[in-house]
């Protein structure tokens, strides 16, 4: 018998994961039980307990913020409603490095607030200590993760059957009654799906912890990394990595069978019937509120980003005045420091890169996608492996990597494709969450009417798949993309001194003094941002066309 | 007196007004059949009774006293959804006490009267099932069960019985006629189907264009259609339009002749006038006899069976007017029909 070449598609993804996450995985265990290294209960405990409380905090935070939030989205119109939901999927995809670089502009010693307010009254010194403090952090995660509050908890508001509520008026239940009784335990499910996705993200969080959150504090993630890389300390980095991995993976089943529950039945309603426009006082001032507190939370950082990267401030008479100056550097080419690497460089190193993760992980992506399709029994085991990465943080990802491939011709120094690699990992999963659902809608019986119609598989494949499955496919392109542009965690362990990646770049120009350090990272983080703001625009536009979204299943 | 009144209700959807003036009253022990199309403006009417949207000019009055600024949790009145609402993380006999436990009833108080209601509508057996288990007949009691259970001053249901196949509906509408008398609640009834609105109605108020066009008892609206737009909600389309010749008896020139009418409710009739007519389809039969008033000469156009009757379609001079007939015709025949004087009914312009 003849094995169709098709059925075999799946050894190129499982081979990938088997090489690059699996492998990896293995020798962070093996190195934790074989190397030596001084092992100590204090390093762990510290990093384990300051992780959670922070995620915990974080977490309750994004909440109060994010839930009132998502009720303002799903029940009320206003202007700029538009605009405000495109700003609130930047963060999906805005890298750590830009949101640090963004509040250190807004917030920071050279930021705008502090320089203003030393300008009003005279000060010498700045008066707000926002950089190194635990508030940096919190502020940061609620940045990022308000959005998938009001992205989770929203949806199901807007799915929610309005009559269910007014049923609840009707016998007699009074506003607040009927939100406590009704409203509130059909919501929990999704409640606590974006409470638990929150907490995900802040338990495994590592740029902003390192850029804002300074010395002082470090996560499980920081420690691994400092472990690593400071201290050479592989056997403890192991162990921390291990116990990360322990955590997530617990969040991350506990995640799974708790969205499964999250499908409540409800009744699909007309899009729109729930919405309206405020008319009370109360009503409008809260919806007024709630507008302008997540217009400064999420735009404030950015603007700041933005004015900062064009303004130079004359530390003799204290003025400031707009200036190119920080973007002409980044084209300048000083070779007067050792591992000095010109901004323009790293971009385009990061450029390379992200080239390349697009056409692996969309590779990858797509022959995955058509296995998982094609072969129903792949789903049980190839779907959960493509997925686990997921639930795998980029600090770990690249200890592994680190201690995986360490001999030429596969190791940092000598196999550039290593960052590209990683990257391609982190953005499987949802290049595969893009693309299997639009190849899945496509019924058996429209290639076999084109055959029969005398249309060739690869015709079929050509004028029939290609068109329905484009837009997916566009949509996983610019993801991981923009992905492996900002990526940090993993990175940080891959770039070699002489080939940094943008936000690497951003880091040590961020990490360094003088004001032109400072100005040229501003500049390259705003440049990684707008890109970032286009790749938004690019998704949105991708969206509308279609009906699928991209984001909400993130 | 009424107990509700509902007095010169205005409401503008979307800056488009949608009702214009509602006028209607339910008696005590009532039912009140609300018969409109879809996006005629009854179940945004039933809503403002409700509380659950109010009227941009108008009143309510409950026993005399305006309920306008009571707010829906305190009307005391039930309402059931036509996709029923039913709550879907509450089982079935949750949900049913979920208006008592609102009344601020204790446990022990409570479960006597779910029972009482779940026994009203034949499902005792369901309580401890989720209602998402439910078929639709089934969510349609228990939303009627718990509509009843905490006994509110006035029962609301809009198109109760929409969402079920055809015999399920003539099953339950039996049933609900029955349990609307039983319980003696008065009630409005929200329904685009007219035969439902007259089986189950005690007054029936037809709603058009943001206005009540007619109201009455089932028999009065269907033998006395108020005017074209009524007959023609009802499905009665045999309409033909003339100049009175005479006013005792009623005698109208029109294209099938001159047909006589000892049904019109119209005062002021004068010769020369403009009459719109409505022939019934019933009653008609072909004449044995040369002589008598109301003789319709027509080819056959259609002629099928219905069971009782056959239903035949005669082109009467490019008119086509339909008649139920004991007996079939041959499409293409001409024949001549012959209906009582009191099945041709006057309308209003």
């Amino acid at each position: 018998m003849k094995v169709k070449l098709s059925s075999l598609l799946w050894m190129l993804p499982a081979a990938f994961l088997f090489f690059f996450f699996l492998v990896p995985l293995g020798n962070i265990l093996l190195v934790m039980a074989t190397r030596s290294g001084v092992v100590s209960t204090n390093a762990i405990f510290q990093p384990l307990w300051f992780t959670i409380w922070q995620a915990a905090l974080s977490m309750l935070l994004t909440l109060a913020l994010g839930l009132p939030a998502a009720f303002v989205f799903a029940r009320y119109n206003f202007a700029g409603k538009g605009v405000l939901r495109l700003l609130t999927t930047l963060p999906f995809i805005l890298p750590t490095v830009v949101v640090a670089a963004g509040f250190t502009a807004l917030l920071g010693p050279r930021g705008l607030v502090n320089g203003w307010l030393m300008q009003a009254f005279n000060l010498q010194n700045p008066p707000i200590a926002f950089m190194n403090t635990l508030g940096a952090i919190l502020i940061a995660h609620v940045f990022y993760n308000t959005s998938v509050v009001i992205r989770v908890v929203g949806s199901a508001l807007v799915q929610f059957d309005p009559r269910i509520e007014e049923a609840g008026r009707v016998l007699g239940g009074s506003p607040w009654r009927v939100f406590r009784e009704v409203t509130l335990p059909l919501l929990r499910p999704s409640i606590l799906v974006a409470a638990l996705m929150v907490f995900l993200f802040d338990f495994t969080s590592f740029g902003v912890i390192l850029l804002l959150g300074g010395p002082r504090f470090a996560t499980l993630e920081v420690s691994i990394y400092s472990q690593t890389l400071s201290m050479l300390n592989l056997r403890m980095a192991g162990l921390l990595s291990f116990i990360q991995l322990a955590c997530t993976i617990g969040i991350t089943l506990l995640y799974t069978r708790l969205n499964g529950k999250r499908s409540v039945p409800l009744m699909p309603r007309l899009r729109g019937e729930t919405v309206r426009t405020p008319k009370s006082i109360f009503e409008k001032t809260a919806v007024g509120l709630m507008v302008t507190v997540l217009v400064v939370l999420l735009v404030s950082p950015l603007a700041a980003l933005a004015l900062k990267s064009v303004l130079q401030t004359d530390a003799a008479t204290q003025t400031s005045s707009l200036t190119l100056a920080y973007y002409r550097e980044l084209f300048i080419n000083r070779n007067d420091a050792f591992f000095y690497v010109p901004p323009a460089k790293a971009a385009l190193n990061s450029l390379f890169y992200a080239a390349v993760t697009v056409l692996i992980s969309v590779g990858l992506g797509l022959t995955a996608s058509y296995a998982l399709v094609r072969q129903r029994g792949l789903k049980r085991w190839l779907d959960p492996l493509i997925m686990l990465p997921l639930g795998t943080s980029a600090v770990t990802l690249g200890l592994g990597f680190l201690i995986t491939f360490n001999k030429p011709p596969l190791d940092v120094s000598s196999f550039p494709l290593l960052i590209p690699l990683a990257h391609s990992l982190v953005a499987l999963p949802f290049v595969v969450r893009t693309i299997q659902p639009a190849l899945a809608s496509i019924p058996a019986s429209l290639g076999e009417s084109a055959a029969s119609l005398g249309a060739s598989p690869w015709r079929v494949w050509r004028e029939l798949e290609l068109p329905i499955i484009r837009r997916a496919v566009m949509v996983g392109v610019i993801f991981s993309f923009t992905l492996s542009l900002g990526e940090f965690g993993a990175t940080s362990f891959l770039a070699r001194p002489d080939t940094p990646t943008l936000p690497v770049a951003i880091y040590r120009f961020l990490s360094q003094p003088g004001a032109m350090n400072y100005g040229q990272a501003m500049a390259m983080a705003t440049l990684l941002m707008l890109v970032c703001a286009l790749a938004i625009g690019l998704l949105d536009k991708l969206q509308v066309e279609g009906r699928g979204s991209v984001n909400s299943d993130l | 007196m009424s107990q509700l009144e509902i007095i010169n209700i205005h409401k503008n959807y979307e800056g488009k007004p949608l009702l214009k003036g509602i006028n209607l009253s339910v008696e005590s022990g009532e039912t009140l059949c609300l018969l409109g199309r879809s996006g005629s403006g009854k179940s945004t009417l039933l809503r403002i009774v409700a509380g659950l949207e109010s009227a941009d000019r108008g009143d309510l009055l409950w026993n005399g006293e305006s309920i306008c600024d009571v707010p829906t949790w305190q009307r005391q009145f039930g309402l059931m959804f036509q996709d029923y609402a039913l709550f879907p993380h509450m089982n079935v006999s949750e949900n049913v006490a979920f208006g008592l436990r609102m009344a601020g009833m204790k446990k022990v108080e409570i479960a006597p009267l779910v029972n009482e209601a779940l026994e009203l509508v034949n499902m005792s057996a369901f309580a401890k099932r989720q209602v998402t288990d439910l078929s639709g007949g089934e969510q349609q009691r228990i939303a009627l069960a718990r509509a009843l259970a905490p006994h509110p001053r006035l029962l609301m249901l809009d198109e109760p019985l929409a969402a079920l196949d055809r015999a399920l509906r003539l099953e339950l509408q039996d049933e609900l006629r029955g349990l609307l008398h039983k319980t003696g609640i008065p009630a409005i009834y929200v329904t685009h189907d007219q035969e439902e609105a007259f089986v189950l109605g005690d007054r029936v108020a037809i709603l058009s264009d943001g206005l009540v066009e007619q109201s009455g008892s089932p028999e009065a609206v269907y033998k006395f259609p108020k005017n074209r737009s009524v007959a023609e909600f009802l499905g009665m389309t045999n309409l033909v339009d003339g100049k009175v010749v005479a006013t005792e008896p009623l005698q109208v020139e029109t294209a099938l002749g001159i047909l006589t009418s000892s049904n019109c409710r119209m005062s002021n009739v004068k010769i020369g006038d403009q009459q719109l007519l409505l022939v019934q389809t019933t009653g008609a039969e072909r004449p044995t006899t040369q002589d008598g008033s109301n003789r319709i000469l027509g080819i056959v156009t259609e002629c099928f069976f219905r069971g009782d009757d056959f239903k035949v379609t005669l082109n009467c001079c490019e008119l086509f007017f339909e008649f139920s007939l004991s007996e079939r015709c041959e499409v293409g025949q001409s024949i001549t029909i012959q209906v009582p004087d009191s099945s041709v009914v006057c309308l209003e312009t």
